[in-house]
């Protein structure tokens, strides 16, 4: 066994026992409702956030319409569950499918775009999708999507999240994660070297697009409700805050980007009339001091702390 | 037919009337991505600003409706300027994406700290004008359009007046042309760019100004929208070009009208953010823009 993989078994014995501790304070009661669904909310934003950064950070093609990709899974879960009376199970595959699909339609035209052009297109393609879906009255229209059960649990929400974020981990090392890097350090001598370029930005996109449906089967699931206004381009900039807060590029920072604005939107949901605007300015304040975010492209990890302190 | 073509010349007067406005805004987006290269997200909230500037100039001060409109741009451009000043200024070298950011986040903190102050719920904008209506065979039009028309059409003359006559304009075409040779040319850029977000805001807040007249509502978030589409109309006629702009919203204005008028109002914003799709990916830049091959 080489050291890659005691490393990750380590890891995992960390992530089984972590599990353990919170599922125990879930159970004996000392973790409340507020933060159990606070801790649910964290979980599913952090697999947004992670796959995101796959898109963002790795291979470097700026995309804002994530929401979009997790209303699809939301409501093809929702469907399957709900309308159809198939297993949650079934939902959660379908809807990891369902969203990579379009990501991978969406992701063939728009991804010979670049910089802010994609950006707005990806923007616009989430719009329409959620459009779309207001309009489409088998899944209720406007009002949304209600009576949905809730079959997301903590073991689920968090088991998948390790398993996405294990799956980006082991996909950034890989040959084609290689060649999303180089695409993102330069994409034209990217192509020169050979990379099929369109292949691995495509290849990214519709993995992070996956990954988002993921999130939004989960999200449905334990709300009760998938309703169109979750999923409007507010929410992709919130994933991309995350993103960018913890550092573009950075699977810990994007993480502790996650968990960070979660708990401040968290705290922040007694004074809701300031909230937003806490929220802003921290986001200003932040990238007016720390541009590349918190961490930066690097990784959080014990040898950056025996360097001492965060690089 | 004739009824078709009856319902096609109405759709096209409230597309154009409605184009006017998004055009308006579409002039600021461009300016300043001209300039800086910054998609500025806020500048939809610039123009929300700039129709509570009206809206307080007219109940609060009384003043007549082009007073108000004159207030609302002046005030808008200050607005502007300080933006500029705090939040992006610093930026000026920073990725890209963080600058992005921050004009999310400026965007956002306008958004609340207006419902903040001024309470979420939607203003009925005071009747400036007696609404008359203008019947022309089977089309109606009222005044509130013609003004919209009128006010738009003088902005945008003045607008190219300034940028293409007056040294000013002509230091904003060198800057947003190439700003190091601007700046050994002895231009002072940090000038130049409050200007034109000084202009881009004005033109904004004459749109706000006009919108609320035309709806006789405004709201905090009444921005975000419009925003994001004058956004797609200054792509469409090809970001940083100034004639494209106001071609880009007159087209985006028609084309929702005529979505809105002949499939459902629900489908107009999707109308909008498809014609951005087909034009990303057939002409990226813009109807009036040149393609410029990227050199390593």
């Amino acid at each position: 066994m080489n050291q890659v993989r005691k490393f990750d078994l380590a890891l995992f014995a960390a992530c089984v026992a972590l599990f353990a501790a919170m599922q125990g304070m879930i159970f004996t009661g000392i973790i409340g409702p507020f933060w159990e669904l606070n801790i649910i909310l964290i979980c599913i934003n952090i697999i947004l956030a992670v796959s995101l950064n796959l898109i963002n950070g790795y291979t470097g093609q700026f995309s804002i319409g994530h929401a979009g990709f997790m209303a699809v899974g939301a409501y093809t879960s929702a469907v399957i569950t709900v309308k159809l009376g198939l297993p949650y199970e079934l939902g959660l595959v379908v809807a990891t499918l369902s969203a990579g699909f379009l990501g991978f339609l969406i992701g063939l035209p728009t991804l010979r775009l670049n910089g802010d052009y994609l950006a707005i297109a990806t923007l616009g393609l989430g719009e329409i999708i959620r459009i779309c879906i207001l309009n489409i009255d088998y899944v209720g229209g406007a009002s949304g999507l209600m009576g949905i059960p809730r079959l997301t649990t903590f073991a689920y929400v968090f088991w998948i999240m390790i398993a996405v974020i294990f799956f980006i981990k082991n996909f950034k090392n890989s040959a084609p994660g290689r060649c999303c890097l180089a695409i993102r350090e330069n994409e034209i001598a990217a192509d020169t070297m050979g990379i099929n370029t369109t292949k691995y930005k495509v290849l990214a996109f519709t993995l992070g697009a996956s990954f988002a449906g993921t999130a939004g089967a989960l999200f449905s699931h334990y709300f009760f409700l998938a309703h169109p206004a979750s999923f409007t381009f507010m929410r992709s900039f919130d994933i991309l805050t995350m993103v960018v807060l913890g550092g573009l590029g950075s699977m810990t920072g994007s993480i502790t980007g996650a968990i960070l604005l979660t708990f401040i939107s968290a705290f922040l949901s007694d004074f809701p009339e300031w909230r937003m605007i806490i929220y802003s300015v921290t986001m200003i304040i932040l990238m007016l001091y720390r541009p590349q975010g918190l961490f930066g492209n690097k990784e959080l990890s014990v040898k950056m702390f025996k360097l001492g302190g965060k690089g | 037919m004739d009824n078709f073509l009856q319902q096609f010349f109405q759709q096209l007067i409230n597309g154009v009337s409605l184009g006017s406005i998004y055009a308006l805004i579409a002039l600021g987006y461009t300016m300043i991505y001209g300039i800086i290269k910054l998609i500025n997200f806020a500048h939809g909230d610039i123009y929300m600003i700039g129709a509570y500037f009206g809206f307080f100039a007219t109940t609060q001060l009384g003043v007549g409706f082009i007073p108000a409109i004159i207030i609302a741009m002046a005030g808008a451009a200050i607005v502007g300027i300080i933006i500029e000043r705090i939040a992006y200024r610093p930026m000026r070298n920073a990725p890209r994406i963080a600058i992005l950011i921050t004009a999310i986040g400026v965007s956002f903190f306008l958004e609340y700290g207006m419902i903040l102050l001024v309470s979420p719920q939607p203003r009925t904008f005071p009747a400036v004008f007696a609404p008359t209506v203008y019947h022309m065979g089977p089309l109606v039009a009222n005044s509130q359009q013609l003004v919209i028309l009128i006010s738009a059409l003088i902005l945008m003359v003045t607008l190219s007046y300034i940028v293409n006559s007056t040294k000013a304009g002509k230091a904003m075409r060198a800057v947003s042309f190439d700003a190091d040779a601007a700046r050994l040319m002895g231009i002072n850029i940090d000038k130049v760019i409050s200007m034109t977000f000084a202009l881009g805001s004005a033109l904004a807040a004459a749109g706000g100004v006009l919108v609320g007249v035309y709806y006789n509502s405004i709201d905090p978030l009444m921005g975000m929208m419009p925003g994001l589409k004058a956004f797609v109309a200054a792509v469409l006629g090809g970001i940083g070009i100034i004639p494209g702009a106001m071609m880009g919203g007159i087209i985006l204005g028609v084309v929702e009208a005529m979505v809105s008028g002949f499939l459902s109002s629900t489908f107009r914003d999707a109308a909008a953010f498809g014609i951005l799709i087909l034009i990303l990916l057939y002409k990226p830049a813009g109807l009036l823009g040149k393609n410029v091959r990227e050199k390593v």
